[in-house]
């Protein structure tokens, strides 16, 4: 499989605290890969080094086939990104947000017609495409936020904590577009504390102070730790930081 | 009444004319541990403001431990430990100071009560001097619940207080509840984890500001009445997409490691859905019928609302 992540002993220090231990990894094309850990255990430092944010201390690491050191800016350009706060313009109406970061992500004002359209059809909206995003409900703004995450066709998204809050039926349905996006062959690279979600990664890395703990398919883990679910696999695995 | 610690009747409240709670009614026992589950935008911030004194209902009433939340909202605080959704407590103060704080405001002292935080403040001691602003998410967490404790009250109120928190975390944090409880405190509590309503002695499922349904958690299971079977697969998703063809199956849903399908009401037997799959290439299921858990309630009756129209998105 084609490999879109290669991390050989990524590490950030800050400072003396050793935020991430020489993790080594990689994740294919099409993929759907779960980062789970406990509240500090490095997550999102992990994903801030991977989106081209923060500078790692040590390691070899790739994204999109491009080296995190030297073309930070080229991987921003080849990634999308989605936060547990959904990130959108509050004050700006659902059309306008999709333009602005259409052309944040440098495309022609054609494409970002064309794909307004697309997103309207799918996601049902265009009745209410003027409205502003404080308006809409949690669970439109996490499907728009999404769309517009994997609007330029990046080669990976990044989901942190996509699902947080939202209720269990738009939780369904926002896993519905992470395996068509994922069908497409965009990477999905997903952190979440719910467990049952972690069962419906491809591959999940349980990360535990700084270290990764454990790779590979739920179903693999769950009889390495002779555990009935993701859940007692975690609790085995992930003892959180006293601090 | 003796034995009543929450009585709400009728409560409803809309901002800028956007309906937030609908004619809520319910009753908490003293002692008890009682959920109220859904998600964000359900009402539960809302209704917990009301219950703790900090906003008023626009209609009906609510009393705790007999006092009229409104009229009596001295001694409600009196009474009431209640730990906001977002951190609110005095970050340029260390965590020794916050409790001291809140141990004065309220006429105590940290000693007079430390037994009943020790469990929960033990974790916290090594870093009394840190600011709270500076701890880590799990430890606001702790810092908070021993603020709410300090004046021994009554009834806990907690609004999402494990809301992005990690399993692990949870558990503890569910394990000291279980502590207090034993200690004959009430607790009402808001989440939108599903999985916490088994935690609790009754829950609530709230959606939209409605109460959709209110029962024990095995009570609510048992009165789910419907046929659930749930199928495992190596091929989960692939699975599920096929189901969803299976014409008389009107629900279909991604339980974790397996698919729950609700049958209609001609009912499918599982003969019938392995070889529907068999058919189609799926040799490795396994069928079986189910119990539905909270889950599986709250989605059957979370879809029964959005139908009936009764949806206040409105979109």
């Amino acid at each position: 499989m084609e490999k879109v992540i290669e991390a050989v002993d990524m590490t950030k220090k800050f400072g003396s605290f050793v935020a991430n231990d020489s993790l080594t990894f990689n994740v294919g094309r099409g993929e759907i890969f779960g980062l789970l850990g406990a509240n500090g255990a490095g997550k999102t430092t992990a994903i801030r080094i991977m989106c081209g944010l923060l500078r790692p201390t040590s390691g070899k690491i790739t994204v999109a086939g491009m080296n995190v050191y030297r073309q930070a800016e080229r991987i921003k350009r080849r990634i999308g990104y989605m936060s547990q706060s959904f990130s959108l313009y509050e004050d700006l109406t659902i059309l306008e947000n999709i333009r602005f970061y259409g052309g944040i992500y440098g495309l022609p004002e054609r494409v970002i017609r064309r794909k307004s359209q697309e997103l309207a059809e799918k996601l049902d909206f265009w009745r209410i495409r003027n409205s502003l995003i404080g308006s809409l409900p949690p669970g439109w703004k996490q499907k728009l936020s999404f769309s517009i995450a994997v609007m330029h066709r990046p080669d990976i998204v990044f989901l942190d904590e996509p699902t947080s809050g939202v209720d269990p039926d738009t939780r369904r349905q926002f896993w519905d577009l992470i395996y068509e996006t994922a069908a497409e062959g965009i990477t999905v690279f997903v952190t979440t504390h719910y467990m049952d979600e972690a069962e419906y990664c491809e591959r999940v890395c349980i990360m535990a102070d700084g270290r990764i703990e454990a790779t590979g398919s739920p179903a693999d883990l769950k009889e390495l730790y002779g555990a009935g679910s993701i859940d007692d696999v975690f609790v085995k695995i992930a003892r959180p930081p006293r601090g | 009444m003796e034995d009543v610690a929450v009585k709400a009747e009728g409560i409803s409240k809309a901002y800028n004319g956007h309906r937030v709670l609908e004619n809520i009614s319910f009753q908490i026992e003293k002692g008890e541990v009682f959920g109220f589950i859904g998600p964000d935008g359900a009402g539960k911030t809302t209704l917990f403001r009301i219950l703790s004194s900090l906003i008023l209902p626009e209609k009906g009433e609510a009393f705790v431990y007999g006092l009229n939340v409104v009229d009596k909202y001295r001694d409600v605080r009196n009474i009431t430990g209640y730990v906001a959704e977002r951190f609110s407590l005095y970050r340029d103060l260390t965590v020794e100071e916050n409790i001291r704080f809140f141990a004065t405001v309220f006429g105590t002292t940290l000693s007079e009560n430390y037994d009943l935080i020790k469990d929960v403040y033990r974790n916290l001691e090594p870093f009394k001097n840190r600011r709270a602003g500076r701890l880590s998410g799990g430890m606001k967490q702790k810092l908070a619940l021993c603020c709410a404790l300090i004046h021994r009250p009554q009834i806990l109120l907690l609004d999402e207080s494990t809301t992005g928190v990690d399993a692990v975390s949870r558990r503890e944090f569910w394990e000291m509840l279980h502590k207090l409880k034993a200690g004959g405190m009430t607790i009402a509590l808001t989440t939108s984890y599903m999985d916490e309503a088994a935690k609790c002695d009754r829950v609530a499922l709230l959606y939209n500001g409605r109460i959709m349904k209110t029962g024990s958690p095995d009570g609510i299971a048992d009165s789910f009445g419907l046929d659930l079977i749930q199928v495992r697969s190596q091929r989960l998703y692939a699975v599920k997409k096929e189901l969803e063809k299976l014409p008389s199956a009107p629900s279909v849903s991604l339980f974790g490691d397996s698919v729950h399908v609700i049958s209609g009401e001609k009912g499918l037997s599982l003969e019938d859905i392995e070889g529907f799959l068999k058919k189609r290439g799926f040799e490795d299921t396994q069928v079986e019928r189910s119990r539905p858990g909270i889950e599986d309630c709250f989605l059957a009756l979370s879809r029964g609302y959005k139908k009936k129209g009764t949806d206040g998105e409105g979109y």
